[in-house]
């Protein structure tokens, strides 16, 4: 045993690459619905527990800042599985349009909430928002963004744009995620830990392409 | 006193409080001078929240700065004994314990709109005093033009104050005749019982007129004084939080629209209403700021 830990210790790469190709075998074996359906399980309770649970005092707010959370953590996620198969050499690359497509999914539902459930209709205030309010801005931008990303995350998009026009235009998800972790700190009152450190992350793992991109 | 094992059979039944409500709203409306009563909304939408709402969603940054915290976490908090230092341009200055500085002034029940600044709002049946009627207890001096508050500061009890997230102790402030208006109170209690830690035990001031976090909690100081005193949001971000903070649905919070608010409890498509000027109070309060632009003193 110790000197199995002793030989971890003195080659760590090799030990990595160990780790990583036996994470990797697994996560080959696994497909990826089960990953959909496990990552539409916190929306899901959610929604659930705004309409029918009456557990939030307040359910609007509740659904819109808890769906824009989950969307910018899917977003971050997304973006660890590169990282991960460069540095630890585990191999999830399968997952990264899925984490993507969540992230997509959960912006669209914060989205329709607060158009539908907060303002309620009022295309005056809601217009006004859209122009005036910096953060709604930034928030919507992201929105954007994600757009034509999703809209080409299928395999056959990649073949008729070519893949490198692909990884070009999906290289966005860079500004989406900065902006994300920008808005999400805007709409606060006061500064807190929580969104400083989902600002961090995105600036991080940004930071690391950008690390990436002038070295090629 | 805790109050977190109360449940809705605690709540008065809605039939007596209807009925409690009508006469308190006619006993409000006789004994405030220039016929004073609830406002332009009074007679359709003024519904008290539940207990559960207006105690379990709460911003007290002391507490933690999450709705829920607050109910979650000042119950640690003892309120008695309670001192109310009163200091300043006063005839009676000193520090009181919070029934010395009540004393006989008696209690009564008022149904206000509540208005947050992040644009939703309640409807909240205090009790409670005049404030007027305690300034004239502790004698203010001619030269007085403001009065200022402070929250009390417990780093044991109040997580939050052990963080830079507001300039501790949180403080507020009113003109003295916005201060000496029949509709500006101290509250003491909350749909008859005494009123919960998260809510500003055991004495918090309540302007229906203004933005919430006007209306500070758990004073420990009064102070008279002669220039306009510190308060919290307008020291923390002078371009989002005037030291008057009107609820005026024409000037907007930088950052978003306050035309109108979302009704607490309203459900998922209920409820959002315009703002009324004044949080519907103009006919009672828009005489105190005549000549002034609201715009630049927002």
């Amino acid at each position: 045993m110790m000197e199995w830990i002793f030989a971890k210790i003195s080659d760590p790469m090799t030990a990595i690459a160990t780790f990583g190709a036996r994470v990797s075998n697994v996560a080959r074996k696994v497909p990826t619905w089960p990953v959909y359906l496990a990552g539409m399980v916190p929306g899901a309770w959610l929604i659930w527990q705004t309409v029918f649970g009456g557990r939030y005092i307040d359910p609007v707010r509740a659904l819109e800042t808890q769906l824009g959370l989950y969307s910018l953590q899917f977003l971050l996620a997304s973006l660890t599985i590169t990282p991960l198969l460069r540095f630890a050499r585990i191999n999830m690359l399968k997952f990264r349009k899925v984490l993507g497509l969540l992230a997509f999914g959960y912006l669209t539902l914060h989205f329709l909430t607060w158009l539908f459930l907060d303002l309620q209709f009022r295309w005056g205030q809601i217009g006004a928002d859209l122009v005036k309010r910096p953060y709604i801005t930034v928030g919507f931008v992201a929105l954007l963004i994600l757009v034509p990303l999703a809209a080409t995350s299928w395999q056959g998009a990649i073949r008729r744009m070519g893949a490198q026009t692909w990884a070009r235009l999906h290289r966005l998800v860079y500004i989406a995620v900065l902006l994300g972790a920008v808005h999400f700190i805007m709409q606060e009152k006061v500064w807190t830990l929580q969104s400083i450190i989902y600002l961090i992350i995105a600036i991080l793992l940004v930071g690391i392409r950008l690390a990436w991109i002038r070295r090629w | 006193m805790h109050m977190s094992n109360l449940t809705r059979a605690d709540v008065t039944p809605e039939a007596i409080w209807m009925n409690r409500r009508q006469i308190i709203a006619a006993m409000g409306a006789g004994s405030l001078a220039g016929g004073i009563g609830f406002g332009a909304r009074a007679q359709n939408t003024l519904e008290p929240h539940s207990w559960e709402q207006i105690t379990g969603y709460n911003n007290f940054y002391e507490f933690g700065i999450g709705k829920d915290d607050p109910a979650k976490n000042a119950g640690a908090m003892k309120t008695e004994p309670w001192t109310v230092k009163v200091d300043g341009l006063v005839d009676n200055p000193g520090e009181f314990s919070l029934a010395d500085l009540i004393g006989d002034i008696p209690t009564e029940e008022r149904i206000y709109r509540f208005r947050c600044v992040e644009a939703w709002s309640m409807v909240i049946p205090w009790n409670g005093f005049e404030l007027n009627k305690l300034l004239a207890k502790v004698g203010v001096k001619p030269e007085a033009k403001f009065v200022a508050f402070e929250t009390a500061v417990l780093p044991d009890v109040m997580d939050g104050v052990n963080y830079p997230i507001l300039d501790w102790p949180y403080r507020e402030g009113l003109r003295l005749d916005e201060a000496m208006h029949p509709l500006t109170i101290m509250a003491t209690g909350l749909y008859g019982k005494p009123i919960p830690n998260q809510n500003g035990a055991p004495m918090r001031l309540v302007v229906p007129w203004k933005y919430g976090f006007k209306s500070i909690k758990s004073i420990v100081r009064m102070s008279l004084v002669e220039d306009q005193p510190h308060a919290t949001w307008q020291q923390t971000n002078p371009k989002e939080y005037g030291f008057y903070s009107n609820v005026n649905p024409d000037v907007d919070h930088p950052r978003w629209s306050q035309a109108s608010e979302r009704v607490i409890g309203a459900g998922l498509f209920g409820g959002r209403i315009d703002t009324l000027p004044f949080n519907g109070y103009a006919d009672q309060v828009a005489s105190l700021y005549d000549g002034m632009d609201l715009r630049e003193n927002f």
